[in-house]
């Protein structure tokens, strides 16, 4: 779809623009945030909860990524 | 007050429609119909701004790729560490510490130093000596009844090996301990987080 086609003016597209580049900005502040509390773990021994948080990393990179899609295909290039 | 900055000598060659390359301007006029200032800036500012918002979200996906990376790399190193199982290793005779010393020894591996005190006539403990800050190496106080971080002002309780005050958030490593036959044993290393 291409952003002529969306339907959505200008300044729809860029507040949509902004509030999935804001959302992106938030999933990757979640991702450090789970970074650091997972190296905190680490080196405290704790081990059990690594692993959950490596796959929610990752279901946040996947979710980054369909947001990056959208952001892709909507903004004029 | 001009309205245009001025034209520059060595730009007259590039006043030549011919030689000129073909840009885009945002008004959508041919070139020749641009003002000298625009011809020195063709900037479209909102397209402009739009490849740069395409460009930082792709860098932040990049960052947070990385981050991903780094806790699947935790992830592995923690398999490792896992199986580690530290053998136990005789320490000291009881008699050798009197009550209120300290002494230095390496346990589980020859590069890891740990402090053993003798807290009263029967009570042991045992800390890696590594603060959890920088691991600089921490430092008894035993008449505190602390351990010190000389580095950036970090105490510790002796008795427990949890942080008190300065920047350490994490208790140092406990090791325990075992006395058999009069000898004081270290038999595990405890990580802790709080």
């Amino acid at each position: 779809m291409s952003p002529a086609e969306d339907g959505h003016t200008p300044d729809q597209r860029r507040i949509l623009l902004d509030g999935i580049l804001f959302l992106v900005g938030l999933i990757l502040m979640l991702q450090l945030w789970l970074l650091t509390g997972t190296m905190e773990a680490f080196l405290g021994g704790d081990l059990e909860i690594l692993w959950p948080a490596a796959l929610a990393s990752l279901a946040c990179q996947a979710l980054n990524l369909g947001l990056w899609r959208c952001l892709d295909q909507m903004e004029p290039r | 007050m001009q309205d245009h900055p001025p034209e520059f000598p060595s730009d007259k060659a590039s006043q030549d429609p011919a030689a000129l390359p073909r840009i885009g301007f945002p008004d959508g006029r041919p070139e020749t119909d641009q003002p000298g200032w625009r011809r020195a800036f063709p900037i479209d500012w909102d397209r402009d701004q739009f490849v740069s918002r395409r460009d930082f979200t792709r860098l932040m996906i990049l960052t947070g790729l990385a981050f991903t990376g780094a806790q699947f790399g935790v992830g592995l190193a923690s398999l490792r560490a896992g199986r580690a199982r530290p053998e136990p290793k005789a320490l000291a005779r009881v008699e050798e510490i009197p009550v209120g010393e300290t002494m230095r020894f390496h346990y589980p591996g020859p590069r890891d130093p740990i402090l053993l005190t003798r807290l009263s006539a029967g009570v042991f403990v045992a800390y890696g000596q590594l603060c959890t800050h920088l691991q600089c190496p921490v430092v008894p106080r035993p008449e505190l009844g602390r351990l010190e971080c000389p580095c950036h002002n970090g105490w510790f309780d002796l008795a427990e090996g949890r942080p008190m005050a300065g920047p350490p958030r994490r208790p140092l490593t406990r090791i325990r301990l075992e006395i058999r036959d009069g000898v004081v044993h270290a038999t595990g290393v405890e990580e802790r987080t709080a």
